[in-house]
């Protein structure tokens, strides 16, 4: 053995070999395809209700699964409750993808991932009793049903708002203008508060399909290039008055109530926290039918079954329950959203908190385009649009 | 065990003891074999995954990872300008970061290692070494409540007419600053002080001006430490992303691999490789500088 070599030459020799290790097995790698991907829609539905499992593994949103209402399902399906809390959409589609959940409460921006993947079934809606009288307006939607096939039970909905202070900002703002045209975003220039996601470029799409109808926009998360190119521009020349771009909603109410921040998008949760602390806060007026002229942006959830389902019923009896008039209430209240229950209205604690979110006022949620996943295909196979990837790099491309 | 009972005939625990007797490098390659054996897999060899993965792509259609070699990510990063901005930005905060902490952190050091009595050594040690009880997030949260409009920063401000930072790159350099000072303090105190009083004394005996002494004594004695120290605070800084995002809006390397590991791991790999040859190229460049001749 040779003793002396020269340290610096062997190291070098470790790093050459480690490379070209590294190069093969990047090359190598290619064989194992095991992608069946494109087929869409998968599995069949539930025929028949049979015994509970005696568990149910969930992946939910932060606030949809909690002790006060998980504890009461647990004793009275026999159903022990694992959740696992989900930060994004994104990250509720790899979960998904590990086969070993039975459901998630999915937002549409993911919906349609977990049909495209094929790792959800279609839900028998005779199944699950309270589905009955669900808000109508939530039922049978392109987030929600595919061939004609509903693939979740509705969880609840929301929209996004646009917020400002009104000791900064008057004359109330009227229209999504206050922060997206340039010349009048200037002037509140490092004091605008946007949500931090791929998915507010559909705001800016929204904007323009109002603003620049040569655009010909249909549906703003399926975006060609030139109406893509456009939304993205057009948020560009908003970064440079963007005082922040939150993603934690506590970020936000800190930022409006220290005066950070006078004017942006923002949800019910935060308005609502905010004019709790008494902060000087407005959002669009019932004259305006409580959104600026040119509608908003929104998200309605969905609970959706894997077809890989180990416990598919006591995920039937979680649909059901988590719907239930007095429990849908409860969640909703918890979160701060719009119920999808129609009866959970006679059974919130405030009693006006479906008024105030608007929950059983259908003209409300017209003007509210729930979040869809970008797919290339638009979403119905009719042409050439922006994936979510590509939105993924344009939004680090317009926060520079 | 059974050891005495098999006194006649060699127990098995006895025959492994007699394997290991006179083969020195046999009882260092075994006692050697748990912890390497977690270097090279654990930390090496996920490094050569992270690699491995660059190389790949992401199916636009399925969301799958795609396992064939590809410079796909590689030309993205090199031909989009955002990314170099973002590089740049991160790498010019880690050395503002490293450069104002070894300032602040020398002289410090110097006096707990030359001047303080131990038992003022003994109180300063612990009082660098207190922040680093409480939680980082909870630091960084409350220079998130002292940097903002109406916080404290600007109110001790106001009657000089003067303003705060606010949010932003200037908040992200402070925050990173006062986080990672520790790191730089506590290697050049140690390096200090194995430095022999009798050196400094020898210096201004032989009628050395004390910067002189500074200079040509101290300094290259401890800049090994230096280097050392300021290792932690760069690589410290390229890595975080949780600061940028809560007292600025401005996007870190960090924050890139973050958005885009859901979605595109081999993307978020390529990235991630970005800070690593950096780190290499600092290393080489502290070497270069002889920061690991006397260690």
């Amino acid at each position: 053995m040779r003793r002396h070599a020269h340290p610096a030459r062997a190291a070098w020799l470790v790093l050459a070999g480690l490379v070209v290790f590294m190069l093969v097995l990047a090359g190598c790698g290619g064989g194992d395809d095991d992608s069946d991907s494109t087929g869409g829609g998968g599995g069949e539905a539930l025929q028949q209700l049979g015994k509970g499992e005696g568990q149910v593994n969930l992946i939910s949103w932060a606030g949809y699964v909690e002790p006060g209402w998980s504890k009461p399902f647990e004793q009275k399906t026999g159903c022990k409750v694992n959740n696992k809390v989900a930060g994004t959409s994104d990250e509720m589609v790899k979960l998904m993808e590990s086969g070993q959940y039975d459901g998630v409460s999915a937002s549409g921006n993911a919906t349609a991932r977990l049909v495209a993947a094929d790792e959800v079934s279609p839900v028998n809606v005779d199944l699950v009793p309270n589905y009955e009288t669900v808000f109508a307006d939530l039922k049978d939607q392109p987030y929600n049903t595919f061939d004609g096939e509903p693939y979740g039970i509705p969880h609840g909905r929301g929209a996004n708002l646009l917020m400002w202070n009104d000791d900064d900002v008057s004359p109330p703002p009227t229209s999504w203008d206050v922060i997206l045209d340039p010349k009048l975003a200037a002037q509140h220039s490092g004091k605008i508060s946007v949500y931090d996601d791929p998915i507010y470029i559909a705001d800016a799409a929204v904007y323009l399909k109002t603003h620049e109808p040569d655009l010909e926009i249909e549906n703003p998360y399926q975006l060609n290039d030139e109406q893509f190119e456009a939304a993205v521009n057009l948020l560009k020349e908003q970064a440079p008055n963007v005082g922040e771009y939150w993603s934690e909603a506590e970020k936000q109410i800190s930022a409006f109530a220290n005066g950070d921040a006078q004017v942006g998008t923002t949800w019910q949760y935060q308005y609502f926290a905010l004019l709790e602390e008494e902060e000087p806060v407005a959002a669009s007026p019932a004259s305006q039918g409580f959104l600026p002229k040119e509608g908003a942006t929104g998200w309605s959830d969905t609970w959706m079954i894997s077809n890989k389902a180990k416990h598919p019923n006591c995920m039937y009896e979680w649909m059901n329950w988590i719907i239930e008039p007095k429990v849908n209430a409860e969640v909703a209240e918890w979160f701060g959203e719009a119920p999808a229950q129609s009866l959970a209205c006679d059974e919130t604690e405030n009693p006006d908190f479906c008024a105030d979110y608007h929950a059983d006022n259908p003209a409300f949620w017209k003007r509210v385009y729930y979040w869809e996943t970008p797919l290339a295909d638009c979403g119905d196979g009719s042409g050439d649009c922006k994936d979510y990837n590509e939105w993924i790099k344009a939004w680090t491309a317009i926060k520079g | 065990m059974a050891v005495e009972a098999a006194a006649p005939r060699r127990s098995a625990g006895r025959r492994l003891a007699g394997l290991f007797y006179g083969r020195p490098r046999l009882q260092v390659g075994t006692l050697l074999a748990g912890p390497v054996g977690w270097l090279v897999i654990g930390y090496i060899g996920s490094l050569i995954v992270l690699l491995v993965t660059a190389f790949w792509s992401v199916d636009a259609l399925s969301g799958e990872v795609v396992q064939e070699f590809s410079l796909e990510n590689f030309e993205a990063l090199w031909n989009e300008p955002v990314y170099r901005d973002i590089v740049g930005r991160t790498v010019g905060v880690a050395a503002a970061v490293t450069v104002t902490d070894a300032l602040l952190a020398f002289p410090i050091a110097f006096y707990m290692a030359k001047i303080a009595s131990n038992r003022g050594k003994a109180i300063l040690v612990v009082a660098i070494l207190l922040p680093l009880w409480s939680s980082y997030l909870v630091k960084v949260l409350a220079w998130r409540t002292m940097l903002s409009d109406g916080g404290i920063i600007n109110w001790a401000l106001e009657p000089f007419g003067l303003n705060g930072p606010g949010y932003g790159i200037v908040a992200v350099w402070l925050v990173m600053s006062y986080l990672w000072l520790p790191y730089m303090i506590l290697p050049i105190y140690a390096g200090l002080e194995r430095i022999p009083d009798s050196l400094i004394s020898a210096s201004e005996d032989l009628g050395a001006h004390p910067f002189t002494t500074f200079r040509r004594v101290i300094l290259p004695l401890a800049f090994p430490a230096v280097v050392a120290g300021s290792i932690f605070t760069f690589s410290l800084t390229l890595g975080d992303y949780i600061t940028p995002r809560l007292v600025s809006s401005d996007q870190f390397i960090g924050n890139v691999i973050f958005n885009s590991i859901v979605n595109d791991q081999p993307f978020a790999a390529a990235l991630a490789l970005v800070p690593i040859v950096v780190m290499i190229a600092y290393l080489l460049v502290a070497r270069k500088l002889g920061a690991f001749e006397h260690v």
